[in-house]
């Protein structure tokens, strides 16, 4: 049987989780995760990995103020989602939890300000 | 001068440890409490820690540092806790007479009953790492490049090396391959990473990026501008192998070796230091070797995150409320 070893990433305590497969490819069995959100970033990371994206945005006035994805974004689509973050400059005001693109690269993600 | 203004509770720093004292002292009864900021926002170093991973333990949920921090400044505006912004505190006697100085007030003396030291650490720089070679433009530490693309909006650098795998540099690997740079190794003189086996994983090995360990930078190349680094592999003693040099062509050294906690004002004190974490030594209240001044956060000793300075803090404000009579 397959087998596929994963440092999990969704807290500091990087749980090495193993994940074995099935005859026909497909998850069978995830073990070495020490709590939920382990074992769903395991599946994630063997059928479509995601990553919460955090990055920067100068506003209209030329502040740089923090954003993140508001849900992980698929892996494969991080320097889209990147190359449609630089593009935006949002008049002020901008403020915290303010969203500054909404739906972001056909993702459900939308980019939120997470500063002040 | 003026004469010295009183405080009961005044608190040196206002990063995620100053916050955290200020709100738990408040908390616990405090009402006369003064944070001192040498920076324009509170907040410290959470500011630029733009990725997300902090407050699992805390709040139970997964924020970015400026969410973090937010989550205490909201607090500390809710109890109307006093700051003052752009002031920096340059000594603190015995008699907990604090100096500080800003652009509107001068020099100015604040006499407190209770003093929370809060300032936090600072990176291991070039000079003391003692790397050879030229001292051209390019090499950074891993803070001071994050400062630069977070909160300022300048790139570094296109073409970039990072000595240290500690997790401020693993975190830098990733923020500035996202910007268009390339980040073409991480390396360690330790035969284990420094940083978190998450950072390894999300930072460096989703984007290629090779990391190599027992292996440091014996010299720096180019006279203006950095133009590259001499690598060598070490030995089990950290001694260079002759013969393992390779030269690695760059525009940007970035350096992540290793925090120091802040104490000069601690030292100028007279405050007992303990060598071993460079910070104050404390008994179980945090309190340092003066009567009624505390330490927390990471100028007691380097966090590996930023919920346990939290936790910390929290102690400190408490004790520092007992021991003003709050």
């Amino acid at each position: 049987m397959k087998e596929r070893k994963i440092t999990c990433i969704m807290c500091p305590k990087g749980c090495n989780i193993s994940v074995t497969f099935a005859e026909d490819g497909s998850a069978a069995d995830i073990s070495g995760n020490s709590c939920p959100r382990g074992h769903e970033y395991a599946w994630n990371e063997v059928h479509h990995p995601v990553r919460t994206l955090t990055s920067t945005v100068r506003t209209a006035s030329g502040r740089m103020v923090a954003v993140k994805s508001s849900v992980p974004v698929p892996k494969e689509l991080l320097f889209d989602v990147m190359a449609c973050i630089n593009t935006v400059r949002p008049e002020e005001p901008v403020k915290f939890g303010d969203i500054v693109i909404n739906n972001v690269c056909g993702t459900d993600a939308d980019i939120v300000v997470t500063s002040e | 001068m003026s004469e010295a203004r009183n405080v009961g509770i005044l608190i040196i720093g206002g990063g995620p440890a100053g916050l955290s004292a200020a709100v738990s002292a408040y908390e616990a009864g405090a009402r006369d409490i003064l944070i001192l900021e040498r920076e324009e926002t509170l907040g410290g170093i959470l500011k630029q820690c733009i990725h997300s991973g902090f407050g699992l333990h805390r709040f139970g949920e997964e924020l970015t540092g400026p969410e973090y921090a937010h989550r205490y400044i909201q607090k500390v505006l809710e109890y109307k806790i006093p700051y003052l912004l752009n002031t920096m505190v340059t000594g603190l006697a015995a008699d907990k007479t604090v100096t500080a100085v800003n652009s509107e007030d001068g020099i100015f003396e604040i006499k407190a009953k209770a003093v929370i030291l809060a300032m936090g650490c600072r990176e291991r720089s070039r000079g003391a790492l003692n790397i050879p070679g030229t001292r051209p433009a390019g090499i950074y530490t891993a803070g001071t490049a994050q400062k630069y693309v977070n909160l300022m909006g300048y790139m570094p650098g296109k073409e970039v090396v990072i000595l240290g795998s500690g997790d401020i540099g693993l975190i830098m690997a990733r923020r500035m391959t996202l910007e268009g740079a390339k980040v073409k190794l991480c390396c360690d003189i330790l035969p284990v990473p420094g940083g978190l086996p998450r950072n390894i994983e999300q930072c460096l090995n989703d984007f290629g990026i090779p990391l190599r360990l027992s292996c440091t930078v014996s010299e720096i190349h180019g006279r203006d501008r950095i133009t590259g680094v001499t690598l060598v592999s070490v030995d089990e003693n950290r001694k260079p192998i002759p013969g393992s040099e390779e030269y690695v062509s760059c525009d940007t050294l970035l350096l992540s070796c290793g925090l120091i906690p802040e104490n000069e004002l601690s030292r100028g004190a007279g405050i007992e230091i303990d060598p071993k974490t460079s910070g104050p030594v404390t008994d179980e209240n945090l309190q340092t070797s003066i009567e009624g001044v505390f330490a927390c956060g990471n100028v007691h000793h380097v966090h590996g995150l930023v919920d346990d300075v939290s936790i910390q803090a929290d102690i400190a404000g408490k004790a520092a409320a007992q021991y003003v009579g709050a």
